[in-house]
């Protein structure tokens, strides 16, 4: 049978990694690679990379033995992927076909899309006719504003007044492949996932649904695989939490009856 | 570390970098080539593949590699792995965007999953169903998961030439093999520690 999939999701600033909480203030959590490594080590189904940066410099500001400064995102990428093997998805500041190519070719498998959607969404359908669906993530900000889901652009910071089920049902259509769903107001919180925007969103369009935003304990994972139709379910910050965090988990999830892959720590 | 030399054959397709930095890790040496030189120092090669069939025989066909395929494969019989579609470019014939002509290395057709309302791609990890005994899946359980994309798969002519099996609404070929060629549809590069362990199985086999 398929299996649902556990997955962390990395934020990049400026060539660190961080902890993200509503989406505006951050926590310095250090160089990007050894983290992707341990992760994957700890029987990730996939990693999802989000460049969060709001400018293109990336210093990590040391030079650890083996663990050169990075300046650009696809030298990160081009680590990552060589101490990763699982999928990987890059996600942040796409804009163009050439975007995609170049991270695809340091060793992305998908990428992930979102303000470049809002602007342009026959974007999507250039980018799955040139790579395939298989590789194009949109990716939507929802925040509930005044008892409503709307979806946010730049950085979750700017309303765009639609619906969250309008449009995923459009960038369905225009070829996305999957969709990772966020949310602003559960961002760093630790309460759960808004289970109401997972449901309605999973059950309204057919590609995968990829849960993100307020993950604060394992059950909140087994919530979300219980109550709605999402595919997959991502978390951030308590991947960094705990030791063998993501194994944790995913035994969490075995021992409560869940369709997950079964950890394996060989 | 295994004593192979492994040739990645280089055609365009997307995940050839995933390939080296996994397969690296396992053999003596590995290069990325799509030059008959190469291809005849190796001692095991490797046909990954992300796309659609067509697209991809029409790479390979441009690049003037079939012959020395031919001549590597059949006449001396080396190990030879296709990773997805790459698996998937071993039969006669495509039906994935028309109807396009394969290598014709394995018998079979490839077609679309019949998934009925399951999603397609059929993207994520599953496990093996019906596994044979083979030194290529030494290890493996039904158990096992490997991770896949895809939309299509292989439809064999003979069911003796399926080593592995996997169900997506239909059960389909994961594994086929047929004396030294081997087709796997799902990303072994992609698959952490099974997929590890198979890729190292293949570089076992003379």
């Amino acid at each position: 049978m398929k299996k649902k999939r556990l997955i962390p999701v990395l934020l990049l600033k400026n060539g660190f990694l961080v902890q993200s909480k509503e989406f505006n203030r951050y926590q310095n959590l250090g160089n990007p690679a050894t983290a992707v490594k341990r992760i994957s080590d700890w029987t990730s189904d996939e990693l999802v990379y989000l460049d969060i940066s709001r400018d293109d410099v990336y210093d990590m500001r040391r030079d650890d033995i083996k663990h050169p400064n990075r300046t650009n995102i696809l030298e990160i990428i081009r680590d990552i992927s060589q101490v990763c093997h699982v999928p990987i998805t890059i996600g942040g500041k796409i804009r163009t076909i050439e975007d995609i190519r170049m991270r695809l070719r340091s060793g992305a498998d998908k990428i992930a899309i979102n303000t470049k959607a809002l602007d342009d969404v026959n974007f999507i359908t250039q980018a799955a006719k040139e790579f395939g669906s298989q590789c194009i993530v949109v990716s939507i900000d929802v925040k509930f504003i005044d008892g409503k889901h709307v979806v946010m652009r730049d950085g979750g910071k700017v309303s765009t007044g639609l619906d969250p089920v309008e449009w995923a049902k459009k960038v369905e259509a225009a070829g996305a492949g999957e969709i990772l769903l966020n949310s602003v107001n559960r961002d760093g919180m630790r309460q759960g996932y808004d289970i109401e925007l997972l449901k309605k969103v999973s059950e309204a369009i057919k590609i995968p649904v990829i849960a993100l935003g307020g993950v604060g304990e394992w059950s909140h994972f087994k919530e979300a695989l219980d109550q709605t139709n999402v595919d997959a379910v991502a978390a951030a910050n308590i991947f960094h939490y705990v030791d063998q965090s993501v194994y944790l988990a995913r035994k969490y999830l075995v021992e409560h009856c869940c369709n997950v892959r079964k950890p394996d720590l060989l | 570390m295994n004593e192979a030399k492994v040739c990645i054959i280089d055609y365009g397709s997307g995940n050839v970098q995933s390939v080296y930095n996994m397969i690296s890790l396992l053999a003596k040496e590995t290069v990325i080539s799509n030059e008959d030189k190469d291809l005849e120092k190796a001692t095991h090669v490797i046909l990954p593949g992300v796309g659609a069939f067509g697209a991809a025989m029409e790479k390979i066909k441009a690049l003037g590699i079939v012959d020395g395929l031919k001549s590597i494969v059949l006449r001396q019989k080396k190990p030879f792995l296709g990773i997805c579609v790459g698996m998937q470019v071993l039969a006669d014939r495509g039906f994935e965007h028309g109807e396009f002509t394969g290598l014709g290395f394995i018998p079979g057709e490839v077609k679309l999953l019949k998934t009925g309302d399951l999603r397609l791609p059929h993207i994520g990890w599953n496990n093996l169903v019906g596994i044979k005994k083979h030194p290529l899946l030494e290890g493996m359980s039904e158990e096992t998961d490997f991770y896949y994309v895809n939309s299509y798969h292989f439809a064999a002519g003979s069911h003796e030439n399926v080593l592995g099996q996997c169900v997506y609404g239909e059960t389909f070929a994961s594994i086929v093999g047929r004396d030294n060629i081997f087709g796997v549809q799902f990303h072994p590069e992609k698959s952490q520690k099974a997929g590890q362990r198979l890729l190292t199985n293949f570089l076992k086999l003379i």
